[in-house]
């Protein structure tokens, strides 16, 4: 018998359509983290800085070992054999749920940097709260990862304040990230109506009410960077529920090329 | 007057040197030697961040969660190696600045080997099999070289590089017991890095200027064609173990010797890549000069915070 094809049916104690919801949510998380790892992958041996390379491939690992405990969570919610790398490579664009933001190109360092720091003062804070959720599971997932999110917006914020009151050069590019990026920053806390019922049902922690701590840290860090918070930005959104940018379809043709090549293999 | 000091401290270096006491950062040494351990230790690094390239080509296509997550940490690995070497340089008065300098004008080299493709997943088995493979043999005996920091850096790198040994033979272990197309990739994988990885032991002996000296100063403790010999005995068995075929019709097992005869490497093929007329040498050197010209303003940048930053704390 093959274990690794026979998880254990995890969620009993959930009806049907709890877990259903649960599933969808964890599913969330991992594309999440998948796809920003992903990109942070992207910049392993190319990076401005050795020690910076280093950095980013150790929180791209960091997003990539949270992403697999998420999946394999996800897995054993569904009930139905498949694996990790089945729920990673061989679904379609429009079924990831990751929000728009982790999904933008890499661009210059200031690019990833604001990106990066969008995203940890986030997930710095569900993860906060989500370590008190009643699901033991996810409970535990948020736990070890809410540690090393610590340290990925500590990081983050140094470089946010270091580029902003660095150079002239520094700052106008980090002002034209701000310009690309900063719209992507609203669907992080733009809850789906999956996200509404498992708030409700305090299962996990309601991501509009960690905005107002979200934007006290970035009014912090960016005083500190001496730039202002943009104002009045209109806000993207889709990603949560399978609306992507273009990006996505090549991110996931690049990850998914071997699996899809060669269906059904072990690597 | 100023001779007898030098002989002396001469003296003083050879004895340690021939007692097998480590030479530190602030003893007297020959120049021949500093300079000797420079270009040695400075390749060294710049072979580990060139090799980034090569293998980081294959981390966004890893065909699993777990391969990604492996392959990513060898590969982070790779960059703690170079910058501990860098450090290691360092100590013999170069900076990290100048180094970087000299490999990106193709004044210091890189081992050879990362001017090859990777064109399969396969070859990321390979290189962690092979490649991994000829390095820690290479550099197991740099454990015991002659200067310090040297030799103490070699102990954490070696540390790593037996994982990353490891890792490669489990996915080409993997690949080997397969589907056909899984085990195809994996031979033609091997065909492609075996010659190649036999050429990072460098030119044969009687073409290798530098071994005798490096010998007698203890920096180098084994010949290439040792070294390279060692290797071929101890991968051929391997080989046959994943049924792969080791892709050289003269190879065959000598009983005098109790060891393998092999072919001869393409040395024309050597001299060229080291010449940089190998299939990736623009690629990969244009590919280090881009990330760091593209980083200048990111150094610049943390460097001017920095400053204001010092200048801020001593007002207040
Ligand atoms: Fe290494
Ligand atoms: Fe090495
Ligand atoms: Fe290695």
């Amino acid at each position: 018998m093959d274990l690794h094809h026979t998880p254990t049916p995890a969620g009993q104690e959930y009806l049907p359509e709890k877990r259903a919801l649960l599933l969808d949510y964890t599913l969330q998380l991992a594309d999440t983290s998948l796809i920003l790892g992903h990109r942070l992958s992207e910049w392993c041996g190319h990076g401005p800085i050795l020690e910076q390379d280093l950095a980013m491939a150790n929180i791209a690992l960091d997003l990539i070992g949270e992403t697999r405990s998420l999946y394999q969570y996800a897995a054993e919610l569904e009930g139905q054999s498949r694996t990790e790398d089945d729920l990673a490579y061989l679904r379609e664009a429009v079924h990831y749920k990751n929000p728009l933001l982790v999904e933008q190109p890499n661009g210059d360092f200031a690019h990833t940097i604001l990106r990066q720091f969008l995203f940890d003062g986030y997930h710095f804070l569900l993860l906060q709260q989500l370590q008190n959720s009643p699901d033991q599971r996810l409970a535990a997932i948020a736990a070890k990862s809410f540690k090393e999110a610590s340290y990925h917006l500590k990081w983050s914020s140094e470089w946010v304040i270091r580029l902003g009151d660095g150079t002239e050069e520094s700052k106008a590019r980090l002002l034209k990230a701000m310009d690309h990026l900063w719209m992507f920053s609203g669907e992080l806390f733009l809850m789906t109506e999956t996200e509404q019922q498992l708030a409700q049902a305090g299962i996990i922690p309601d991501s509009a009410s960690l905005l107002p701590q979200w934007e006290a840290h970035v009014a912090k860090v960016f005083a500190e960077a001496t730039l202002e918070v943009p104002q009045n930005v209109f806000m993207q959104k889709g990603g949560k529920i399978g609306r992507h940018s273009e990006h996505l379809g090549y991110i996931l043709t690049e990850l998914q090329y071997l699996q899809r090549a060669y269906p059904g293999l072990e690597w | 007057m100023e001779t007898i000091i030098e002989k002396s401290l001469e003296e003083v270096f050879e004895e340690k040197i021939a007692n097998d006491i480590r030479i530190e950062p602030k003893d007297w040494m020959p120049e021949q030697y500093r300079k000797t351990l420079v270009r040695q230790i400075s390749q060294h690094a710049h072979s580990e961040i060139v090799g980034m390239l090569p293998e980081g080509n294959w981390i966004t296509r890893a065909p699993s969660l777990k391969r990604k997550a492996i392959l990513l940490s060898k590969v982070q690995d790779e960059a703690g190696h170079g910058l501990y070497l860098y450090s290691a340089a360092e100590t013999l008065g170069t900076t990290r600045d100048q180094m970087i300098a000299d490999l990106h004008s193709g004044k210091a080299k890189y081992s050879s080997i990362f001017n090859y493709p990777t064109l399969s997943w396969a070859d990321i088995g390979a290189i962690g099999w092979l490649v991994d493979g000829a390095a820690i043999m290479n550099q197991v005996p740099l454990i015991r070289t002659s200067y310090g920091p040297y030799a103490r850096a070699m102990v954490r790198v070696c540390k790593e590089e037996s994982f990353h040994q490891r890792q490669g033979f489990e996915i080409m272990m993997t690949l080997c017991n397969g589907a056909p197309a899984q085990k195809q990739m994996a031979q033609e994988a091997f065909n492609r890095w075996w010659w190649p990885t036999l050429m990072m032991f460098g030119p044969k002996d009687s073409e290798s200027p530098n071994t005798e000296q490096s010998m007698r100063w203890k920096i180098k403790r084994f010949t290439n064609d040792e070294l390279r010999q060692r290797f071929v005995d101890m991968m051929v068995p391997q080989a046959e173990f994943l049924g792969l075929t080791v892709p050289d019709k003269d190879l065959k097992w000598n009983e005098t010797k109790n060891g393998y005869d092999f072919g001869d490497v393409d040395w024309e093929e050597f001299w060229n890549v080291v010449k940089g007329n190998g299939p990736c040498n623009k690629d990969r050197l244009s590919a280090r000069v881009k990330a760091h010209e593209e980083g200048a303003w990111v150094r610049e940048a943390a460097l001017a915070h920095a400053q204001k930053r010092a200048q801020r704390e001593a007002q207040a």
